[in-house]
């Protein structure tokens, strides 16, 4: 075991897209249980030190694991194919053409429920992505595929984020 | 075989010598400390038999002080010098305090944190926390007869990192040793779940005087895990007493003008609050500008004033929810906490949005001080090892202000503590060779809707293109919820770094500066209180060693071992020494020559965890 290892070495995992979140979650809880500085509370300030920064590796691990989004785009960058979502953002016309019409639905958008039904057709969205991510990652290994895929699921959650920021302004 | 360890007569760290560590809460209102006796939390109890001690201070003018009931009672005949619900003004500066002209200090806004002059000179909130500390010390050394070993102290989950600092800070100058600060929620949830045995998710609603937190935790084989946190710094039952005394002013038509008929009307408005959770009928009563006012109030007037604050907590419990993606009906239980639960509308409106009663079984008051009793016991390693871990969350986002004023978050709000993440940005124009770094903490896009943290400069960067610098900027918050900031340029190889502690904070040397003030009258005092802190800290690590060495010794070689004890050794005996400086040297030096140990003791612990785990699949 070492800082270094990566994400999935670390938590015992496969290096696999398709992954049960219950395992990662109990993984996390066990590597805590052994690392976490509240263990070496008695033991001073170098072992605090040391904890500190195992728990922070555990942590920044867990949430890369546990998001299957940022799992996948680890998957891809172990692969050596980096997914640099803020830098790249070339995307397929038919998919920027739907970014579009989303778009001009949630300004044009005035009751609660049609928003409630966008909230869901973007939602499905995001989860077929992910299915196809499975199939690209675990089956077919095709990283480059699986990056551009990774970057128009980012996007629809980005898009995601703000329709339930406009379901907020409804009152319940 | 390994040969077994004889220690010499009289000299055998003792295992079985309890430590006494305490849980505090530092409430708006009231402040309590409690400890475990005989295995079960309890809150300690001042010699009157009382375990609230009013979080108010008065300045006297000859320096001295008075703290808790005596001072409250003076409260509003001498409101200047007495200060009530100093929580609320912890790490924040004069422009943060919505309603201070409500209150009736005199302001001084010092940078970094609001002051109150007094008659007895400049207070920062963090010197009248201190205060109330101090006592909260007294009354537990003076119930156990013994220094203490440590503290856990809490903190509502959405104080931010000047307000943590700040707490921390205060603890420091009342002189206790911080074993951790943790969120109040997730110490009530401790107080709830060890009592019951209870597993699932739970969710804390936790409505104090000045703050309002609501966080959901899932609790599993002494695991409690918060899942996300949420909540208001400035919403509490103190701004209701605020609603229901201006309410009654404009219903009598009178005004509160000096200070005097300010706290006057404020004391009326809670006293009324507080009965009519009892009952429907009560009379407000002051005394304002000489005259007895009074007005009959009905529970419903009281109930329509504070509807717009519970349905502002209520807003924050559906966002905290939705953010975790759970829904109400999968909540297992609701722990209600903080002396504003006790109103019955409170109860109601909670116990509507997630369908179920909640639970109100301990003292609202005392729950969170009891939780942090247990986890201040775990820490100090008096309990069994593995039956108690907190994992807790930060409860805002941080992030650095980029280009045109906005913010780029580096780390997401509800992020398992501890949490470090590094973030690289560039250079916006050719040849820059310095970047100013702006740290900020909320959750809105732009600057300045967040709150400021702390600003550095990065210099010394070569001259390159716009765009061509790398310049990586790494976030780390510790397990108290604590910040630092660093920057490094590393896209010519060319490196230079700064790491800041966020303005709010006091420095080292302020609060040495502030220790030796409370004590410039008894210089002896100082000296042999600063030999006492040595000799703990010398004690607590010479014992931690020794125990490390017993379990996991094997893991050095002869050589390395019998260095590392005559370490221990040396230290030993500069402790019972009155050098206080020689014996932090000895403590430096076996820091020092541990480290390998403790990377190597690190190391095996985690390969037995996952050891552990595979031979459980098996």
């Amino acid at each position: 075991m070492s800082l270094d290892d990566d994400d999935f070495e670390l938590f015992g995992l496969p290096r696999r897209m398709s992954l049960q979140r219950e395992p990662i979650e109990q993984r996390r809880r066990e590597l805590q249980a052994a690392v976490h500085p509240d263990r070496f509370a008695a033991q001073g300030a170098v072992a605090q030190r040391l904890a500190t920064q195992w728990a922070m590796r555990v942590n920044e691990a867990y949430r890369r694991l546990v998001d299957p989004l940022r799992r996948a785009a680890a998957l891809c960058e172990l692969a050596g194919v980096a997914v640099d979502e803020h830098r790249n953002t070339s995307m397929p016309a038919d998919f920027l053409m739907r970014q579009m019409q989303w778009r001009e639905a949630l300004e044009e958008a005035t009751s609660k429920a049609e928003v409630q039904a966008l909230a869901c057709e973007v939602g499905q969205a995001e989860a077929g992505l992910q299915e196809e991510l499975v199939r690209l990652l675990d089956d077919r290994g095709d990283a480059q595929a699986a990056a551009v895929a990774v970057r128009a699921a980012m996007f629809v959650r980005r898009f995601g984020q703000d329709v339930e920021a406009r379901l907020d302004t409804f009152k319940d | 075989m390994a040969l077994l360890q004889i220690s010499e007569p009289g000299q055998a760290p003792d295992p079985h010598q309890r430590r006494v560590a305490v849980g505090i809460d530092l409430g708006t209102t009231h402040s309590l400390v409690a400890a475990l006796r005989h295995g079960q939390p309890e809150c300690l109890a001042d010699p009157q038999g009382d375990v609230l001690l009013p979080s108010v201070v008065r300045y006297l003018p000859d320096g001295s002080t008075q703290a808790g009931e005596p001072a409250r009672q003076v409260q509003s005949e001498d409101p200047e010098n007495t200060i009530v619900s100093v929580k609320r003004l912890m790490g924040r500066r004069l422009a943060d305090l919505a309603g201070a002209s409500r209150l009736p200090y005199r302001f001084v806004d010092s940078p970094g944190m609001v002051s109150i002059d007094t008659c007895a000179g400049p207070k920062s909130p963090v010197e009248v926390s201190a205060e109330i500390l101090a006592r909260l010390r007294q009354r537990a050394e003076d119930s156990f007869d013994s220094e203490l070993y440590g503290a856990v102290v809490t903190v509502p989950a959405y104080f931010d990192d000047a307000q943590r600092q700040a707490t921390k800070d205060a603890a420091q100058l009342a002189g206790l040793e911080v074993l951790r600060l943790i969120s109040e929620p997730t110490a009530a949830a401790v107080a709830y779940g060890l009592d019951r045995g209870v597993e699932g998710l739970y969710a804390v609603y936790d409505l104090g005087g000045g703050t309002f937190d609501i966080s959901l935790l899932r609790l599993q084989r002494g695991v409690f895990e918060v899942v996300a946190t949420g909540g208001d710094a400035a919403l509490g039952g103190d701004d209701i007493d605020h609603a229901l005394a201006d309410w009654v002013l404009s219903a009598l038509a009178v005004q509160a003008r000096t200070p005097q008929d300010k706290r006057a009307a404020l004391v009326a408005s809670r006293a009324a609050k507080e009965a009519l959770s009892q009952i429907d009928e009560t009379f407000w009563q002051a005394t304002l500008d000489g005259k007895v006012r009074a007005l009959k109030l009905r529970r419903t007037d009281l109930e329509s004033l504070a509807r717009p604050l519970i349905d502002r907590t209520l807003a924050l419990v559906r966002r905290v929810l939705r953010d975790a993606r759970l829904r109400a009906q999968e909540v297992a239980g609701v722990v209600m906490v903080g002396g504003s639960t006790r109103m019955p509308l409170v109860r109601t409106l909670v116990a509507e949005v997630f369908g179920r009663e909640v639970l109100t079984d301990i003292d609202p008051d005392q729950v969170v001080a009891l939780g942090a009793a247990i986890q201040a016991n775990a820490l100090a390693g008096n309990s069994r090892d593995g039956e108690l871990l907190l994992l807790d969350v930060t409860a805002l986002s941080l992030g650095i202000e980029t280009m045109g004023g906005l913010v780029e978050r580096v780390i997401e709000r509800n992020s398992p503590l501890p949490a470090a993440k590094a973030q690289e940005f560039t250079t916006y124009k050719d040849g820059q060779t310095a970047m100013a770094i702006h740290v900020v903490q909320g959750e809105r896009e732009l600057v300045s809707d967040c709150r400021s943290l702390a600003r550095f400069e990065l210099r010394g960067i070569p001259p390159m293109v716009a765009g061509a610098a790398r310049i990586r900027v790494t976030f780390q918050v510790d397990a108290d919820g604590l910040l630092s900031v660093s920057a490094r340029e590393t896209g010519s190889g060319v490196e230079a770094s700064v790491v800041v502690k966020p303005s709010y904070g006091l420095t080292d040397e302020q609060v040495t500066h502030m220790l030796q003030e409370g004590f410039a009258n008894a210089d002896a005092d100082m000296q042999a209180r600063k030999l006492g802190e040595s000799r703990v800290e010398a004690q607590r690590m010479a014992l931690a060693t020794r125990t490390a060495l017993e379990v996991d010794g094997p893991l050095l070689t002869t050589v390395e071992r019998q260095a590392l004890l005559a370490l221990v050794v040396a230290l030993e005996q500069r402790a019972a020494g009155p050098d206080a400086d020689a014996i932090d040297a000895a403590v430096d030096a076996l820091a020092k020559g541990s480290e390998a140990f403790a990377a190597l003791r690190m190391n095996r612990s985690i390969r037995d965890a996952l050891t552990g785990r595979r031979v459980d699949e098996l």
